[in-house]
């Protein structure tokens, strides 16, 4: 099996590696295994393998070796009011090796109204000469524009994106219409490609903005509260419900609160075919801080949506996740340093956005969900790595522990445990906003393309060794579904005789709702419609006898004609 | 609040513009009066239009009329609260008008209406509703009152709003989440125009649809060569309906607004209903006479002027299984009013649409097959028993709209608005026998158990074994005044839970990041449109004390800054931290 993008980049080295003594645990089983593997690829699983002379061997003795944690979502280089993130793709890939992540899929956030492939350009550019994982990118539509479809097309066939942002929030700057939506959300789905959906009704939160500050409300406290999870729960339902029209596989970003991740619950029960991803952030804490008396603190948490204050939100979301109605964990990554928060320290809305996660989030979910017996090894090994790496279509390749797969692998002790602060995490911020939390669970080593990066509690990376990872268009585990339903949906029209009964005169039908073919419209442009066959000789429509209200004079203001008896079918539309 | 003293003592607002027809005295005598808490036997004396006993044994003066109820049950006139009997469609009327429309609801056992004031975009409100009000003074046959479409949200038509609601006696407000570049309004603006109403103390009735997905769906359905009705319930799939709804109850927990959902046509819709109000939103939903008695499989007949007939927005549900649903929502209370959402076309009216569904004239019958289809299919089926049959015909409108007890009581001092149901009566529907102009009916050939023997409308009797009599005009507009306790008892409680507070902490003094450019982000200047009087004094904050500090080595001192970074200090001088430019 060949994977694209695997030349891109120079091998860095031809580490030949065995790890011995640990049970492997993939998504679907766990068993004892040793695991053999040459120039960043696994070669051999089994017992006593037949390997070169003077192979390292990594001792796995008492501890599960899982695939590589996928991180998708980091944003490691979107600036925010023309600061950069405190962490980028080095601080921030070295995090996620550190944590036990191998890759990250980061956004792209192009300024509105710029040229997609130009920052994809710029992404890449930044990315290949600091990351020290693999990673892949995932484009934010900031605007809708004209000429976007082929950029799309541009980018998901030449370019290796197959995963696209919309935001429903950030009006006038990133916010899409339901119009808009739909369209891009068609044109997805003609691509091949999954729409991710930032959820929360911009609309609602302006409004809510504006009036807590005519209130003297400042603080980051009023983040949260302009930022109710109702408001993100409309805009899960709504989502939904256009994805639903437009049949395109949708993936909520960052689910931050119950109500938000009942309804994908919901949805899935349904039938739809839809990712919901909490983060470590709404699996490890809560909104409650933003009302901490400590300013730095307070905004460090400020991210959208918010935290939920509801303080029960974190235990939810893990059953959820282990019960597999939520079904990817990220981290949302996106740290600015406590004078870059400070830009708001008069107003909220200006806060820069994000919070800390990509180091946390694996330990996170195995101490809030297997540790409590929520979820097992194996599902834990789905919601980190596996799921992600189906859905962006990077299964195989990454995701598992199998031969042929990428040597990301990750041996965890399940026993002792790791206390996070802001003192010994390897980010530059100065705040963690998990600071002082016991997790069960954490890294013991950590092999990224087939090299040891983390062991014995040291770090060593190399800088601009992360390679890009294209992913194709029309993953299996999201498109199989969408393709049967795209066949399933055509509607039909009822074959019936022409209406030949009288029809009011109308003098001015300008005013009419009529509904104009858009330019580009989501049907496909190799169809022209055809009028469907009538019989012009059945018309089911009579009016005869005599009826109640004869006696009732006719008004005189209504004027009837008769249809003209020369067309031939009703089919014209305009 | 006070105003339901006021409504009591100064008597009722619009009586005297039209001077009483009759004087006619009235017993209705060995009949079940039936209220929505209670079902009592007592007679009924009637005087002036107005109930002035209830009970046995009544003291009356000779020589007054007697009704014979034999046994039958005596309940409060039914309240339409969901009628278009003047709404033009490219500036044709309905067929039904004021007169044709009430003599209809007469003939159903509803003995008043509340029917929608739909101006054009661009069209005075004021103007609209003094157009709708002398139409339905001239014609109307039953008492009325007014509801107002809000076609356009701007400035301008606050102050519109302000009179109407103060001098006018309009209660409650349309606006619509649907009709694309024609009537919808984006979330923005509908979160204003809540915020607005709420103010006043009016009910905000919303049509619920989302208006960008069906625009849409009809491009993609005409498209495909798809022209006729079918084309209409295919580009409203009800989950469409679902999602505004949803939307719609969202806007109004923001805003703290009750919401009164018209036209629950689909399970989906009234289940969001349903759920909202478990969770305690103050949010009204209203199924139609159409939506409980018929469903949406006949947008598929081949005839085309029966499937036209079914076109009305949001549409029947295919689902077959609809009815029954919304009726056992109806039953638990989950929801409370039924409405008819009465707007006839004729066939060559729906016929304009013939060869583009998106241009048939939307509208169905059913204001006077409404309360009987209640009783067959909720009543009759034991789903709902007589006194619950009373509230969602009838008190719960008169209750969310401010009407109560004038209507939808049987108690003294109300007006004598009643009707005499007999549960045993059976009814097949038919054009060929119905009071509406329509050449059709929706509901042809339906049998229908329970239905009215007698209606008296302002104490008179306007239905007898069958017959009507009526007059042009008789049906006086009823004003009702904002504030309805139903709704607004609980909104008021929570305008003063919701109050938010600020967290009161030292100034932040730490460095700030300096940032060149004017920020493009959203810089919330404050809002022009917020009530004067609310102007807040700045949080005392305790400029002494603050508890933020950067100190002891950290892990990253040895990771260079990048260069970057321009950091300033904060200016020592600023005094407090609320400016908010």
């Amino acid at each position: 099996m060949s994977f694209p993008g695997k030349k891109n980049t120079p091998r860095v080295t031809s580490d030949k590696l065995i790890i011995k003594g640990g049970k492997i645990v993939n998504d679907d089983q766990s068993f004892y295994a040793d695991i053999y593997m040459e120039d960043g690829t696994i070669k051999q699983i089994g017992e006593n393998l037949i390997v070169p002379t003077g192979v390292k061997t990594v001792d796995a003795y008492g501890h599960i070796v899982i695939p590589g944690g996928i991180d998708v979502n980091t944003c490691l280089q979107a600036t925010h009011l023309g600061m950069t993130p405190a962490d980028d793709f080095y601080h921030g890939t070295r995090a996620a090796l550190m944590g036990g992540t191998t890759m990250i899929i980061d956004h792209v956030v192009p300024e509105p109204g710029t040229s997609l492939l130009a920052a994809y350009d710029q992404w890449r550019d930044t990315a290949d000469k600091r990351s020290c994982c693999d990673y892949s990118l995932h484009i934010d539509i900031t605007r809708w524009h004209e000429g976007l479809f082929e950029e799309l097309e541009h980018l998901i066939k030449d370019k290796g994106v197959n995963s696209f942002l919309i935001f429903m929030a950030y009006k006038d700057k990133y916010q899409s219409s339901d119009t808009q939506i739909y369209e891009m959300f068609s044109a997805m789905r003609e691509l091949g490609a999954i729409a991710q959906v930032h959820a929360e009704n911009g609309d609602i939160i302006e409004e809510e903005q504006k009036k807590l500050l005519d209130l003297g409300i400042t603080g980051p406290e009023g983040h949260v509260l302009s930022h109710p999870e109702e408001v993100e729960t409309e805009a899960v339902y709504r989502a939904i419900t256009i994805a639903k029209q437009a049949n395109c596989p949708l993936y909520i970003t960052k689910v931050m609160s119950k109500p938000a991740a009942d309804v994908i619950a919901k949805a899935r029960k349904k039938g739809m075919v839809i990712y919901g991803e909490p983060i470590a952030a709404s699996l490890g804490t809560d909104g409650s801080h933003y009302w901490s008396k400590n300013w730095a603190k307070a905004a460090a948490f400020v991210m959208s949506p918010p935290l939920s204050p509801d303080t029960s939100t974190p235990e939810y979301l893990s059953s959820l996740l282990s019960c597999g109605d939520l079904q990817v964990t990220a981290s949302a990554h996106c740290t600015f340093t406590t004078a870059q928060k400070a830009v708001g320290k008069d107003n909220f809305t200006l806060i820069p956005e994000g919070t800390n996660g990509i180091e946390e989030r694996m330990s996170i979910v195995w101490d809030k969900a297997v540790a409590t017996g929520k979820m097992d090894e194996n599902d834990f090994v789905a919601v980190t790595s596996t799921n992600a790496a189906k859905i962006f279509n990077l299964y195989p390749r990454k995701g598992r522990i199998a031969v042929g797969s990428d040597a990301d692998i990750v041996i965890w002790n399940t026993k002792e445990t790791k206390t996070f602060s802001a003192k010994s995490h390897n980010l530059t911020v100065e705040v963690n906003i998990f600071e002082g939390m016991e997790c069960r669970g954490f890294p013991v080593a950590v092999i990224s393309q087939g090299r040891i990066v983390l062991e014995d509690g040291n770090l060593n990376v190399t800088e601009g060794s992360g390679r890009f990872i294209p992913r194709k268009a029309y993953p299996d585990f999201v498109y199989k579904r969408i393709k049967a339903r795209g066949r399933m949906a055509d509607a039909r029209g009822v074959p019936r005789g022409n209406y030949d009964g009288p029809v009011h005169d109308v003098i001015s039908m300008t005013k009419s709702m009529s509904a104009t073919p858009s330019t580009r419209g989501p049907s496909c442009p190799g169809k022209t419609p055809v009028g469907p066959a009538r019989n012009l000789h059945q018309s089911g429509f009579t009016l005869s006898g005599t009826q109640m209200d004869d006696h009732i004079p006719r008004r005189t203001s209504q004027k009837i004609v008769a249809p003209p008896g020369g067309r031939s079918n009703i089919s014209s539309l305009s | 609040s006070n105003h339901k003293g006021e409504m009591s003592g100064t008597g009722y607002q619009g009586k005297k513009n039209i001077p009483h027809l009759t004087n006619e005295r009235l017993v209705i005598k060995g009949g079940r009066v039936v209220n929505d808490d209670q079902s009592q036997y007592a007679d009924v004396y009637v005087e002036d239009g107005i109930i002035k006993q209830v009970g046995e044994n009544l003291i009356v003066p000779g020589g007054v009329k007697v009704i014979e109820a034999n046994g039958c049950m005596v309940i409060p006139g039914g309240i339409d609260v969901n009628t278009c009997l003047h709404k033009p469609y490219l500036g044709t009327p309905p067929v039904d008008d004021f007169y044709q429309g009430t003599k209809a609801a007469l003939a159903g056992g509803t003995t008043m209406i509340i029917d929608h004031v739909t101006p054009q975009p661009g069209e005075s409100l004021l103007e609209a509703f003094e157009k709708w009000q002398e139409v339905a003074d001239k014609k109307s046959c039953c008492d009325y009152s007014l509801h107002l479409d809000i076609p356009h949200w701007h400035e301008g038509v606050k102050e519109e709003l302000e009179q109407l609601v103060q001098e006018k006696g309009i209660n409650s407000f349309q606006v619509y989440m649907a009709y694309k570049g024609l009537f919808q309004m984006p979330d923005s603006q509908l979160y204003e125009a809540f915020s607005f109403l709420k103010e006043l103390g009016a009910v905000v009735l919303v049509h619920a649809e989302n208006g960008d997905l069906i625009a849409q769906e009809q491009s993609k359905i005409l498209g495909m060569g798809i022209t006729g009705p079918e084309g209409h319930p295919l580009s409203r799939p009800e989950e469409l309906e679902a999602e505004a709804v949803f939307r719609a109850i969202t806007l109004g927990n923001r805003v703290n607004c009750p919401v009164y959902i018209t036209k629950v046509m689909s399970k989906s819709a009234a289940d969001t209903v349903a759920t909202a109000r478990k969770k305690g939103s103050v949010v009204f939903g209203e199924p139609i006479t159409a939506s409980l008695a018929t469903d949406g499989s006949h947008y598929w007949s081949k005839n085309w002027a029966k499937a036209a007939a079914y076109v009305t927005s949001p549409p029947l549900s295919p689902d077959p299984t609809t009815p029954d649903h919304l009726h056992s929502l109806l039953s638990c209370g989950d929801l409370q009013v039924v409405g008819s959402g009465h707007c006839a076309y004729s066939t060559s009216q729906k016929a304009i649409g013939k060869d583009n569904f998106t241009l048939i004239p939307e509208g169905t019958n059913g204001v006077e097959e409404r309360m009987g289809f209640v009783w067959d299919k909720a009543v009759a089926m034991g789903k709902m028993d007589e006194n619950q049959f009373v509230a969602v015909t009838s008190t719960n409108a008169a209750k969310i709209f401010n009407l109560y007890p004038r209507k939808g009581r049987i108690a003294v001092g109300s007006d004598a608005d009643i009707v005499i149901w007999d549960p045993d009566k059976i009814k097949t529907i038919t054009a060929k026998a119905q009071q509406s102009a329509l050449e059709y009916n929706i509901f042809e050939g339906m049998e229908c158990h329970g239905g009215p023997v007698y209606v008296v409308s302002q104490g008179r009797i306007v239905f007898e074994e069958g017959n009507l009599q009526v007059q042009q005009g008789t049906g006086r507009f009823i004003s009702r005044k904002p504030f309805p306790d139903v709704a607004y008892q609980r909104i008021k409680y929570r305008n003063k839970m919701m109050c938010k507070q600020g967290v009161s902490r030292g100034m932040y003094d730490g460095p700030v990041y300096d940032v060149p450019a004017t920020p493009k982000y959203i810089t919330p200047a404050p809002s022009a449109k917020t009530s004067p009087t609310t102007h807040q004094p700045p949080p005392i904050r305790n400029l002494h004390q603050s508890n933020f500090s950067l100190s002891g080595a950290q892990i990253d001192d040895n990771i260079p800054r990048r260069s970057g970074h321009r950091i300033v200090a904060p200016p020592g001088g600023r005094s407090n931290i609320t400016s908010l430019g």
